[in-house]
């Protein structure tokens, strides 16, 4: 690593015109990246990081410019460069990966003509040595039956299979720096595992220079070699990742760790810490540090005038950290308690009980053609909502969480099966037919940020509305109540005279449990209301939601793909697969072996931002199975790393009935599942 | 509505506001500016009716002031026109969402209904329709409200159909909120972006419609004036004395250019989103 780096930045600022001016979005950035290395850049949105991306192949579009420093790739000047060697430079030199594969895919050309293209067109091969590329590439990223994948048009494949193809397509060239901007970001756990361990292994092949940005944490360690912390356009700490997460000397980056749930971690053991304050805007950019507003070691005077400096670690020369005060900070202890936990609350009461639940949807009948097999959405799911507690679903997507969480909220009616809410059957009830009763005692929060809340109305209107409708107040008797409920949420009152497009992400979905709570319920269903959010504001809900429900003494349905957040808020999980129940139980005892063979993986999958607890990984094979089927055996057994034989696809598996009401849906025996699970368990401290 | 204040960065939208302003002022004081009555025949301009000091832009076949005659006939146009639209936006917006809202067996017959109207060459519709009921400013109004409101209706049902989708229609669903509460409340404010820049297009539609209606002599009854009735009356005369009808036709091109001007302004400034 001796030799020059691929790429350097050297206090590259860049800067975009605005209406409102000229927004210095990179006040000066300074990094490298070696030959052969990971470098990472994490941060949360806003910060730069993406920007960052484009300007090195200057893509940063009219109003976007470098307006001082250099960016260097291989030791050329990116910004001197003319354009046809900048052509050249980029697709050859340096590649491209970004979140969304379909954006990166023609959807009118077959995967096997885009993957030619590029090294027909760079390197004038002839058609038949691409095809030979384009087929032994489609081999490294391990795509079962390359030459039939060639033929196909990417809407054919998933998004796993895309966002392989898209980094064929980017390795394909050979190039000196591959840059990937949240490549797995849309990804469910399981898939993104997969194409992480794979983007390590070509590394190592094609020995190319990687700058990975992501806003997880998780995911930059498992590629990874050195990490950059990025907030509000600078780089605030550098290091290895063994040093920047295993003792992280920026205020910042410590932030971010505390505020991180992690399947190792609980409400009752180790709380998360949310970071105060907000992001302040680009377009004014504080004297001294720009953390400093939210810092809870913030010094007036050192850290709030003049430049502060980058200075290295004394004992660690290559860990740089941009803090006055990094000397002085004790040493950061990971908030996770190893000793297994007291006990959760016991059983009480069922506040919603859901029956061996169905819903199919019908494709609607075609004139010509045969009639299309409907789409089991819902399987035959049973479970318990206890009064006051926490229940999580989890799974991926299309296991059927949502569904439920809408049939519950009666957007939905299911096809079969029971909903007892407050002693009635709501299963077959669509919301508009429930009496008033029953619409106040369950209402629901959303997941878009973006969608919860009408864009026409106020906050102020958005939540008198659903006082007045729920509980028949007047506007006069609402007003009070509505600033009530601000403060509930923690939203400073000058906010309800806003529109939503004044408001955050964080404070939308906090206006949205203010309108959810308006009616006063006994359940408040929660479809994925974290999901969308940066991870400090995410923590911020997460306190919030977990705050209410123990005050309110309300039940909390909750939704999430996001295995840490579930295990730090549930009293109680039920994992979902094909529209069908495979384990539940209380958090404690589903989050350790046994587990059902799909928990497993979906423990093993989740990205932990920690250097020492990256163990062995299940990684699942195949595409999930089409939910048009009728299964006979268990529906995981086609993806199951722990398939025993043809009893799982020929036979219904029993329940196994474990300690604390603890239920696995598995051919295996519970001390087997122990057993083979115990090798795995150390991940998932 | 922070974005209408922006229109003012839009070149486009300035010069197309212009125009419509100046339209707009022409008629309000066509009483106090135009220099003739609009009807006032002169015998003396008979016998050179071209533009001259008395008359700037000449004066028609019958001696009638040609400038006062297009100021009086921009208060016609610029008072139909908008009032149809208004009409069509009314009655194609409650189509279009009642449509695009329920769905089913609804849209089914708004949709098919809106079909039979589209499917007739407007023209002769016009003619039809205008020849039985006669031809009136009111009757134009119907005529145009009713075969513009199936296309504002399709419009309409394809946003609703969109934003039926958004959470926040959800939860209005869940504090029991009513259809038509959930189509005027939660989805038509959100769908008014792409409905305004449709309306100011489809003025500039409707100003020439009006025209063409004129021209083809079932508009306004005679003798008030008409842009396209101007039109019909002199271009038999058009080698002789082309003024009389090249000026009326400018004024119906300026003031739809002024239309299409502000409507794309408004897309600029991303009222079409």
């Amino acid at each position: 690593m001796t030799d020059a780096p691929i790429l350097a930045l050297d206090d590259a600022r860049i800067s975009y015109s605005t209406r409102a001016g000229e927004v210095n979005v990179i006040p000066g950035l300074s990094f490298t990246v070696s030959r052969g290395e990971a470098m990472g850049l994490v941060g949360e949105s806003g910060c730069g990081k993406s920007t960052v991306a484009l300007a090195i192949v200057r893509y940063l579009g009219r109003n976007g410019r470098l307006v001082g420093g250099r960016i260097l790739f291989e030791g050329k000047d990116v910004a001197a460069m003319g354009v046809s060697e900048l052509r050249l430079v980029r697709g050859r030199r340096i590649a491209m990966v970004y979140q969304d594969p379909m954006a990166s895919l023609n959807p009118v050309m077959t995967v096997g003509r885009q993957l030619m293209e590029v090294p027909m067109l760079h390197e004038g091969l002839r058609e038949a040595a691409a095809r030979d590329r384009a087929i032994r590439m489609l081999d490294e990223v391990k795509l079962p039956d390359p030459e039939r994948v060639l033929g196909r048009y990417p809407h054919q494949l998933s998004g796993g299979q895309q966002q392989r193809i898209v980094i064929a397509m980017a390795l394909i060239a050979e190039p000196a720096l591959l840059i990937m901007d949240e490549p797995t970001t849309g990804l469910d756990v399981t898939v993104e595992a997969a194409v992480l361990d794979l983007v390590r292994e070509l590394r190592r092949r094609h020995d190319t220079s990687i700058l990975f940005i992501s806003h997880n944490l998780g995911t930059v360690v498992r590629v990874c070699d050195r990490v950059g912390v990025m907030y509000g356009g600078e780089l605030v700490e550098e290091g290895s990742i063994r040093q920047v997460f295993g003792n992280p000397r920026h205020p910042y980056t410590r932030g971010l760790l505390d505020c991180l749930p992690s399947v190792g971690r609980d409400k009752r053991r180790a709380p998360l810490v949310p970071i105060a304050g907000q992001v302040s805007s680009a377009l004014v950019r504080p004297v001294g540090c720009g953390f400093a507003a939210r810092c809870p070691h913030v010094e007036p005077g050192p850290c709030t005038t003049g430049t502060i400096a980058t200075v290295a670690i004394s004992a660690e020369p290559e860990h740089r950290v941009r803090c006055v005060r990094a000397a002085q900070l004790a040493r950061w202890e990971r908030r996770s308690a190893a000793s297994p936990d007291t006990a959760g609350p016991s059983a009480a009461a069922p506040a919603v009980t859901v029956a061996d639940l169905h819903k199919l949807y019908r494709p609607r009948a075609r004139i010509f053609g045969s009639s299309r097999a409907p789409i089991r959405a819902l399987n035959g799911v049973s479970l318990t909502a206890a009064r006051g507690q926490t229940l999580a679903l989890v799974g991926e997507s299309g296991c059927g969480k949502s569904t439920l969480a809408r049939v519950l909220a009666g957007l939905e009616t299911a096809s079969e099966g029971r909903v007892e809410l407050d002693g009635h059957d709501v299963a077959t009830v669509p919301v508009e037919g429930r009496p008033l009763a029953l619409k106040r005692s369950l209402q629901m929060v959303f997941q878009n940020p973006d969608s919860t809340l009408n864009p026409s109305h106020t906050v102020r209107y958005a939540i008198g509305r659903a006082l007045r409708r729920l509980r028949g107040l007047s506007s006069a008797e609402a007003e009070p109540e509505m600033l009530r409920l601000l403060d509930v949420v923690k939203l400073p009152r000058a906010l309800a005279a806003r529109r939503p497009d004044r408001l955050s992400g964080g404070q939308k979905q906090r206006v949205a449990i203010a309108r959810a709570l308006a009616g006063d319920p006994d359940v408040v269903v929660a479809d994925e209301p974290v999901s969308a959010l940066d991870v400090s504001v995410q923590a911020a809900v997460i306190t919030l939601l977990n705050e209410i429900q123990s005050a309110r003494g309300a039940t909390l349905v909750f939704i999430s793909h996001d295995l840490s957040v579930v295990r730090y808020l549930a009293d109680r999980v039920v994992v979902m697969y094909l529209g069908t129940v495979v384990e539940s139980g209380p958090a404690e005892h589903v989050f350790a072996p046994p587990y059902h063979p799909y928990t497993e993986a979906l423990l093993s999958a989740v990205p932990v931002p920690d250097p020492d607890a990256q163990g062995s990984r299940m990684i699942l094979e195949g595409p999930l199975p089409s939910a048009t089927e009728i299964t006979r055996g268990c529906p995981f057994s086609s993806r199951c790393p722990r398939r025993i034989g043809p009893i799982c696809d020929e036979t219904q598996p029993p329940t196994l009935e474990l300690t604390g009401g603890h239920r696995i849906v598995c051919h295996i025996s519970a001390g087997e599942l122990t057993h083979l699970q115990g090798v795995n368990a150390a991940i998932t401290r | 509505m922070r974005r209408l204040g922006r229109l003012g960065d839009s070149t486009p939208a300035l010069i197309g506001a212009g125009i419509i302003a100046s339209w707009v002022a022409a008629a309000v004081l066509a009483p106090l500016i135009a220099p003739y009555p609009p009807n006032a025949t002169s015998l003396v301009a008979l016998a050179n009716p071209t533009p001259s000091a008395t008359h700037w832009l000449g004066t028609d076949q019958l001696g009638r002031d040609i400038l006062s005659r297009i100021l009086w006939g921009a208060r016609t146009v610029l008072l139909i026109a908008p009032i149809a639209v208004l009409g069509a936006a009314i009655l194609g917006s409650l189509l279009g969402l009642t449509a695009g809202y329920y769905r089913g067996a609804v849209d089914l017959v708004i949709a098919r209904a809106g079909d039979v109207v589209l499917s007739f060459p407007v023209i002769i519709l016009y003619m039809i329709i205008l020849a039985h009921m006669g031809s009136s400013a009111l009757n134009i109004v119907a005529v145009l409200t009713v075969t513009k409101a199936p296309i504002i209706a399709r419009i309409v049902r394809g946003l609703t159909l969109d934003l039926r989708e958004r959470e926040y229609v959800a939860a209005a669903k869940m504090r029991g909120e009513s259809g038509l509460y959930i189509m005027l409340a939660e989805i038509l404010p959100n769908a008014r972006g792409p409905l305004i820049v449709d309306m100011c297009l489809r003025t500039g539609y409707n100003v020439v419609i009006i025209g063409v209606l004129g021209f083809l002599g079932i508009g306004l009854p005679p003798p008030d004036p008409d842009w396209g009735g101007m039109v019909k009356d002199t271009y038999g005369m058009m080698s002789v004395w082309p003024h009389m009808a090249i000026f009326p036709c400018i004024a119906i091109s300026s003031l739809v250019i002024g239309f299409n001007l502000l409507a794309v302004g408004l897309r600029e400034v991303g009222l079409d989103d």
